[in-house]
């Protein structure tokens, strides 16, 4: 069956498109044409093909177009996105800091960009010293023994991490079964512990949103594999028992996982070594500031403590007698291979220059700016909104919906509420375990006047609300290209490529 | 230090906001032994001029393929990238936007996602495809495990002329999930590997490359009918998206699965990362796929729009339920691609595509010409494997200091292998032209006299 005639044998099921009034901007689709080109090609004579009776006769579809075409399309859609260098970007979780353009223009050095991975080791002993300096970068920044660059996101370091642990105990003829994991957790966390072939247990956190230590104590046996706990917490909390949680960890043989997305608030101002850790992935898209891109790439490099160092994955870069080497075959311990080639070489080139603008001063200023612009934030908008756990936080703040309690504003209503005021919500409906939740996370590259430009749009907001102005919730967005958008329809009349 | 806003002043202004008189008051819930009494140990601050003059230095010591005659694939491709591509994505809103969570100020990035997803199931001649995966490897290890979901049989077949990677990656991800694989070994005939033997009821699914690791175009119209057959799921990998230019599309020969490496398009070598790795499927596994997807739909006052969609699949929903741990994707990646992929259209796809291939039969021809060389494939795309008449790990070796990156020796992953020790992998593309091939020659036919 050739694509065409697969395109319309599920036409027929397509309620959305006709409810369609009107089109904002056209897809491509709809813009270009199978004759037309933006690129210039020779020509070549292709009657001494090889190719054989698999040579594609039928139309493929895609459309082409000019280059200024090209450039109108997609610069029209990027002015449909909402970016950190536009304003204040407050996902919680996300660290949607400044990305420092020095480090663009570094990864596109010839000498960076232009390298196949599968060049021969003697040809490419720069890119392979920046690794090693930056994993002995990691490792200082970290107090652990180990690292594993190769992860591709933090949902694969993870995953690594994990698997490392499984290795280590499968060594030992140790088959535990469970992995515990908190219920104010990163979905990613029970879900790669599934991956592993593990149970998970959920421990419930505490009144002061940080996990109960007592039930951990009470599920914590020789079947427990090891502890995910992200910390500081995803509520913006530093596990404050973190020293007596490692050694209960410990005290029954499992390991302590953390999962380091939050490694912002403290980098630099303490090594995760000193807590008891054994392994723990950064984002080097979120502390180490490489650029999200609209949701990656990503990169989420592995730091491990000596008793897993054995089992990370390959490749690794070592240097042997004053030269740098690759080593791609599996050890006896190692568990294997997370992806193909080397990791995600063009956000370490970042990542490095990144480290080296900070310096070890720098560093620890962002964790202390991070923290200090949350605690502002706080400390400007607890009045007006309700912060769901008293004391100081760490990089993010936590709110929830109590204080809209009675106006029929919903947490998500007042996040579009904010999109009118030109400002990008702050993460919603997470952690799970609080009513409503708005985590807030402005990052250390904040100035106070926006900051505080920010905390004013929010008392407006929490003004409005309180004061029954319900309509203007109802109503919001009506300043972005679109309106509210219906998810339910998208997910029901599955709609997930053009056709004509 | 500047990419820090606050000065000072400014710091102690906050302080007293906050009612603090110093910063540690607010790291007070760390333990006290564990707050570091003196700065980390590496350097201080740098200015932009040192830390660019740094990495220049290290930059400098790389030979990149722009500045020698590059003639390595095997997985990763060096093609020229419009200008355009790098410009548009480098817009500070696509560049530094997160995830389109909020729909209605992201419909830059949904939309383009939508294209992406449209190319290629254009491409691949499939139904529906997720906005993208890290690479190829973790999407064909991600293929394996959904076709474990969906016919929850155990017994996994990989070619042995799939990309070794793309093999381990597999293997690591399916490492728990009740896999039973069997890994045909790699054979330098490809027609005689005899996946038949392996299809039966039991058989969860057969992943098969193409063209293959080592350039091979295979016909995989019998295979898929075989698969059909006994209920077994055939996954096909592309590590050369360009090739389906000019070869008929996985989904035409049946494939159920079509998944790999979108590099090629839009993106730089780099190293070997960051990638696009692409995942498409048949509508009806839709709610077994892996990753984001991208829906069409309407705003409150009818306009057309996009968001993600079937989200109960994934782990911020599903947690331990969910299809994939996967979040962060390859998006900004899967942009260039789209852009790329615009820019050429049809027909500049197939332009280029058959440049290509015509370039790497020209070699080949004066290739196999060389006493001591002997060709191994009838038909390939843009890259070939040859055996030499000496080992090929030092051939490749020697021509580096003529400024020639000869190729991909097998025994760079097969280093057990004794057999395979004097065969090379060699790729074409647009970027080589007349005089890097005939200085190829010449020096391959020195090296191997």
């Amino acid at each position: 069956m050739n694509s065409r005639s697969r395109a319309h044998s599920f036409k027929s099921d397509r309620n959305i498109i006709t409810e369609v009034k009107s089109v904002n901007q056209s897809l491509i689709f709809e813009l270009g044409s199978a004759e037309k080109s933006g690129v210039d090609v020779q020509d070549c004579d292709f009657s001494a093909n090889l190719i054989g009776d698999s040579f594609r006769k039928e139309k493929i579809g895609l459309p082409g177009l000019s280059e200024p075409e090209v450039i109108r399309h997609f610069v029209n859609l990027s002015k449909k996105n909402y970016s950190i260098d536009e304003g204040i970007y407050p996902l919680g979780s996300c660290t949607m800091k400044h990305n420092p353009r020095l480090n663009e223009k570094l990864a596109r050095l010839e000498g960076f960009a232009n390298l196949h991975p599968l060049q021969p080791i003697n040809t490419v002993q720069g890119i392979l010293e920046l690794m090693f300096e930056l994993s002995k970068n990691l490792l200082e920044i970290t107090g652990m023994d180990a690292v594993a660059l190769s992860p591709a996101a933090g949902a694969q370091g993870e995953l690594c991490g994990i698997l490392a642990i499984k290795q280590a105990f499968e060594k030992k003829g140790d088959n535990r079964s469970k992995i515990l994991v908190p219920d104010s957790a990163h979905g990613t966390n029970p879900s790669t512990a599934a991956l592993c072939g593990y149970d998970i247990e959920s421990i419930p956190s505490n009144s002061e949103g940080r996990i109960n230590f007592e039930i951990l104590k009470e599920k914590l046996n020789s079947q427990v594999a090891a502890l995910m706990l992200t910390n500081p917490n995803t509520c913006g909390l530093f596990e404050n028992d973190i020293l007596k949680i490692a050694e209960e960890v410990h005290n029954v043989g499992a390991y302590l996982y953390c999962d380091g997305a939050n490694f912002n608030a403290i980098v630099g101002k303490v090594k995760p070594s000193s807590l008891g850790i054994d392994a723990m992935h950064l984002n080097l898209h979120k502390t180490f500031s490489t650029p999200h891109g609209g949701g990656g790439p990503g990169s989420g490099p592995v730091v491990v403590s000596s008793r897993l160092s054995s089992y990370l994955p390959i490749p690794m870069v070592k240097m042997v007698n004053n030269k740098f080497e690759i080593i791609e075959k599996e050890s006896i311990d190692s568990f294997g291979r997370l992806k193909a080639f080397h990791g995600q070489v063009g956000t370490f080139i970042r990542a490095y220059a990144y480290i080296l603008s900070h310096g070890a001063d720098g560093l620890k200023q962002v964790a202390e700016d991070a923290v200090l612009n949350a605690n502002y934030i706080q400390s400007k908008l607890k009045k007006y909104l309700t912060v769901r756990y008293s004391g100081y936080c760490m990089h993010e703040v936590l709110f929830d919906d109590k204080f809209l309690k009675g106006t029929e504003v919903s947490t998500l209503d007042f996040a579009k509420a904010m999109i009118d005021k030109g400002i990008h919500p702050m993460t919603i409906y997470f952690p799970l375990i609080v009513s409503g939740a708005m985590l807030t996370e402005p990052t250390e590259t904040e100035s106070k006047k926006d900051l505080d430009d920010f905390c004013e749009k929010l008392i407006d907001l929490a003004e409005e609300a309180k004061s029954g102005n319900k309509n203007l919730f109802d109503s919001s967005p009506t300043k972005a290209v679109l309106g509210r958008l219906n998810e339910t329809a998208a997910a029901k009349d599955l709609v997930l490529t053009y056709s004509e | 230090m500047r990419y820090l806003p606050h000065t000072s002043k400014i710091r102690h202004e906050m302080f007293r906001e906050i009612g603090i008189n110093n910063i540690d008051q607010l790291f007070v819930d760390i333990p006290k032994g564990s707050l570091l009494k003196d700065n980390i140990k590496i350097s201080n601050h740098k200015s932009e001029i040192e830390v660019e003059s740094i990495l220049k230095d290290i930059s400098n010591k790389n030979l990149s393929v722009s500045s020698a005659s590059n003639f390595i694939g095997a997985g990763a491709y060096y093609h020229h990238i419009p200008a355009a591509v790098d410009h548009i994505i480098q817009r500070s809103e696509f560049l530094t936007s997160y995830t389109p969570y909020q729909p209605e100020i992201s419909q830059g990035t949904l939309q383009y996602l939508f294209e992406f997803q449209t190319q290629i199931c254009l491409l691949t001649g499939m139904e529906v495809s997720n906005a993208s995966m890290y690479d190829g490897a973790s999407a064909c290890a991600e293929a394996v495990l959904m076709a474990q979901r969906i016919n929850k049989r155990k017994k996994v077949v990989y070619s042995g002329l799939l990309h070794p990677h793309y093999i381990e990656t597999s293997k690591t991800y399916t490492k728990y999930s009740g896999a039973e694989s069997i890994f045909l070994p790699l054979n330098i005939n490809s027609e005689s590997e005899r996946f038949n033997d392996f299809i039966d009821e039991d058989t969860c699914c057969v992943i098969v490359q193409n063209p293959d690791f080592l350039g091979n175009i295979n016909n995989l119209n019998d295979l898929s009918q075989q698969c059909e057959k006994y209920g077994v799921l055939l996954i096909v990998v592309v590590t050369e998206i360009l090739s389906l230019g000019v070869l008929n599309s996985p989904g035409s020969m049946g494939a159920d699965i079509v998944v790999g490496e979108g590099q090629s398009i839009g993106n730089p070598l780099s190293f070997g990362g960051p990638y696009l790795g692409f995942f498409s499927t048949r509508k009806k596994f839709v709610r077994q796929m892996p990753g984001r997807i991208v829906g069409q739909t309407i705003d409150v006052n009818g306009n057309r729009g996009f968001v993600l969609t079937l989200s109960t699949r994934e782990q911020h929903i599903r947690r331990d339920k969910a299809t994939s741990n996967i979040c962060t994707n390859s998006g900004l990646c899967s942009l260039a691609f789209t852009i790329h992929m615009s820019l050429l259209g049809e027909e500049g796809l197939k332009k280029i595509s058959k440049l290509n291939h015509i370039k790497a039969v020209n070699l080949s021809r004066k290739i196999k010409d060389i006493k001591g060389v002997s060709l191994i494939n009838k038909n390939f795309f843009n890259e070939f494997t040859v055996s030499l008449s000496k080992p090929a790990v030092s051939v490749v070796d020697k021509l580096v200091s003529k400024n020639i990156l000869a190729g991909v020796p097998l025994a760079r992953f097969y280093s057990d292998r004794d057999d395979l020790k004097n065969y090379l992998i060699i790729a074409v593309t647009e970027m080589i032209n007349d005089d890097q091939m005939e200085a190829f020659i010449d020096a391959l036919r020195g090296e191997l006299q």
